[in-house]
């Protein structure tokens, strides 16, 4: 447990030692205004939600979530840092959590930074601030999930361009899989059933869920054994290719 | 105690380490030899524990590597190849971490910290980022990493690798200081540093074990230990003829303009050489007896395992 707080340190450290943590924080929180207030219409729609801001956020996360995600072990691989880090007296699965945990917790701190615009919302109107907080949690919830895709395929390459490129690919199709448009177009060649089951795959499917205020213990569920699974992949991938 | 048994490491079709087998004892420094890409890199990366062996087992001080890692890994100071760090932290913060990392409390670190710093020398670099300093410091920065615990092994991958002669006189002495009551394996290219340094030396080629001997039992295999070599002003064909002819000479070898003479016996090839001169009336100029070098040892084993 103390090797995992040790390392979780030492990850999140390295955010806040290069400007990533600033440049992440602002644009993220920039974008996040800009979603709710210009692409949403957050004014002219005329209610006191967050709805629309939150909606902006699977597809925000596609982008940023891989821009954080893509050093996590490509870098370690590439500069051999992984092999002084592996040979600690650690097993591979907590320098795996250590990772996972300082990015969800940096992502949650961006979250927070956006927490102004729920001021706004409550200075404007009445929102139903259960719903929002709802949503907050479902989005940091969601995040989890594509920080333990991005750590896993970062592990893949010692290249973080690579990782970038292919964490945004596979997050898109968790995102995409969802939308109606692709849901329709899959019914002439897939069964409903298939189809079914194709959607429950989707990101924004659960997360839209989770952000009606609707806390369903299967959306819950969905991310954390997502998240799970990618960490277990993860580790595979770490143990197979540590050495190369 | 470490003991390495029957280790193999295979990459598809390369056999990078091949049925290695040796045990190490408190207060020895084992000097790895070999060509590049012969194997110590890999076999240390197996004992510290970062790559798992196609078969064979490593035990250190009593924990097996595969089934115990990380009780056997608390046992390792371990220096990669090359030092790798983490570049962005500062020598302080990276000794820290390495410490706590290591399983030692906050305030334990940071005396760690201070102590292994001093031990180094590195205050000048204390509060700089690694990414800034010189490929001697940040080879002593990991140096201090794997140092910080006092563990009672220390694997040590090319340690004197990219230091300037004084720095490399440094760390030997460092090494030697604080061996007295643990396990070193350090593994070099340098074969005066074996010499230095070393009380044991494994040749390593083509993934096995050639030698395993002290590197003054392993000099006296040099076909040059005992040769003598002389000096004088005249050297002709005539003269290595006649040399060549004397019982105790195995082989005269002119170089530049001093002649070396192989030994068929060592006990009376000075006597001889010197009676065959009185005998013709030469004098030499200089004559002494040979020790031998480490390094034509070590071109001698692993050339003829290359060539076989």
């Amino acid at each position: 447990m103390n090797a995992i707080i040790t390392l979780t340190k030492r990850e999140l450290f390295h955010y806040f030692a290069t400007p990533v943590a600033t440049v992440f924080v602002v644009i993220f929180i920039a974008l996040n205004a800009l979603a709710a207030f210009q692409m949403a219409q957050l004014f002219e729609v005329g209610q006191a939600t967050l709805t629309s801001f939150f909606n902006m956020q699977p597809w925000l996360y596609l982008f940023f979530i891989p821009a954080l995600t893509m050093r996590l072990w490509a870098e370690e691989r590439k500069s051999g840092s992984i092999e002084l880090l592996l040979t600690l007296p650690i097993s591979t699965a907590q320098a795996v959590i250590a990772k996972f945990l300082a990015t969800w917790l940096f992502a949650g701190i961006a979250l927070i930074g956006t927490m102004p615009l729920w001021l706004t919302i409550n200075y404007l109107g009445d929102p139903d601030n259960g719903v929002i907080l709802a949503s907050y949690l479902g989005s940091w919830l969601m995040s989890a999930g594509f920080i333990a895709i991005g750590q896993c395929l970062s592990a893949t390459t010692r290249n973080q361009v690579i990782a970038f490129v292919v964490s945004v690919v596979v997050c898109f199709v968790f995102v995409f899989i969802g939308a109606p448009a692709l849901l329709e177009a899959f019914t002439q060649w897939l069964p409903t059933r298939a189809i079914d089951a194709l959607s429950t795959l989707s990101f924004s499917g659960h997360f839209q869920n989770i952000a009606r205020g609707v806390l369903d213990l299967r959306d819950v569920l969905f991310f954390i054994v997502m998240s799970t699974a990618w960490l277990l992949a993860t580790w595979a991938v770490v143990e197979r290719n540590k050495a190369e | 105690m470490i003991t390495v048994d029957k280790l193999h490491k295979r990459y598809g079709d390369v056999i990078a380490v091949n049925d290695v087998s040796f045990s190490v004892s408190p207060g020895e420094i084992v000097g790895f030899l070999g060509p590049n890409g012969a194997g110590k890199s890999t076999t240390m990366r197996m004992i510290s524990g970062f790559i798992t062996p196609t078969s064979g087992t490593v035990e250190v001080m009593g924990h097996n590597v595969q089934t115990a890692p990380t009780a056997a890994k608390r046992c390792i100071g371990y220096l990669p190849e090359g030092a790798p760090a983490y570049a962005e932290m500062t020598t302080k913060r990276f000794l820290h971490f390495v410490a706590e990392a290591r399983g030692m409390s906050p305030a334990n670190a940071r005396s760690a910290t201070d102590a292994v710093t001093e031990q180094l020398n590195l205050q000048s670099i204390f509060t700089r980022p690694i990414e800034n300093l010189s490929k001697g410091f940040k080879r002593r920065v990991g140096l201090a990493a794997a140092l910080i615990d006092d563990p009672k092994v220390l694997i040590l991958d090319e340690p004197t690798d990219g230091l300037d002669p004084n720095q490399k006189h440094e760390v030997r002495q460092l090494i030697s200081g604080v061996a007295t009551d643990k396990i070193v394996i350090i593994s070099t290219h340098i074969l005066e540093e074996v010499e230095a340094v070393c009380s044991r030396a494994l040749f390593i080629s083509k993934g096995r074990v050639v030698a395993d001997d002290t590197p003054t039992a392993l000099v006296k295999r040099s076909k040059f230990h005992n040769a003598l070599r002389i000096e004088t002003d005249h050297v002709d064909q005539s003269l290595v003829k006649a040399l060549q002819s004397l019982p105790s000479v195995q082989q005269v070898i002119p170089e530049g303009g001093a002649l070396v003479l192989l030994p068929s016996d060592s006990a009376t090839i000075q006597t001889e050489v010197q009676k065959f001169a009185a005998g013709r009336g030469l004098a030499w100029t200089n004559i002494h007896t040979m020790s031998g070098k480490l390094e034509d040892v070590f071109r001698s084993l692993t050339e003829s395992e290359e060539a076989a």
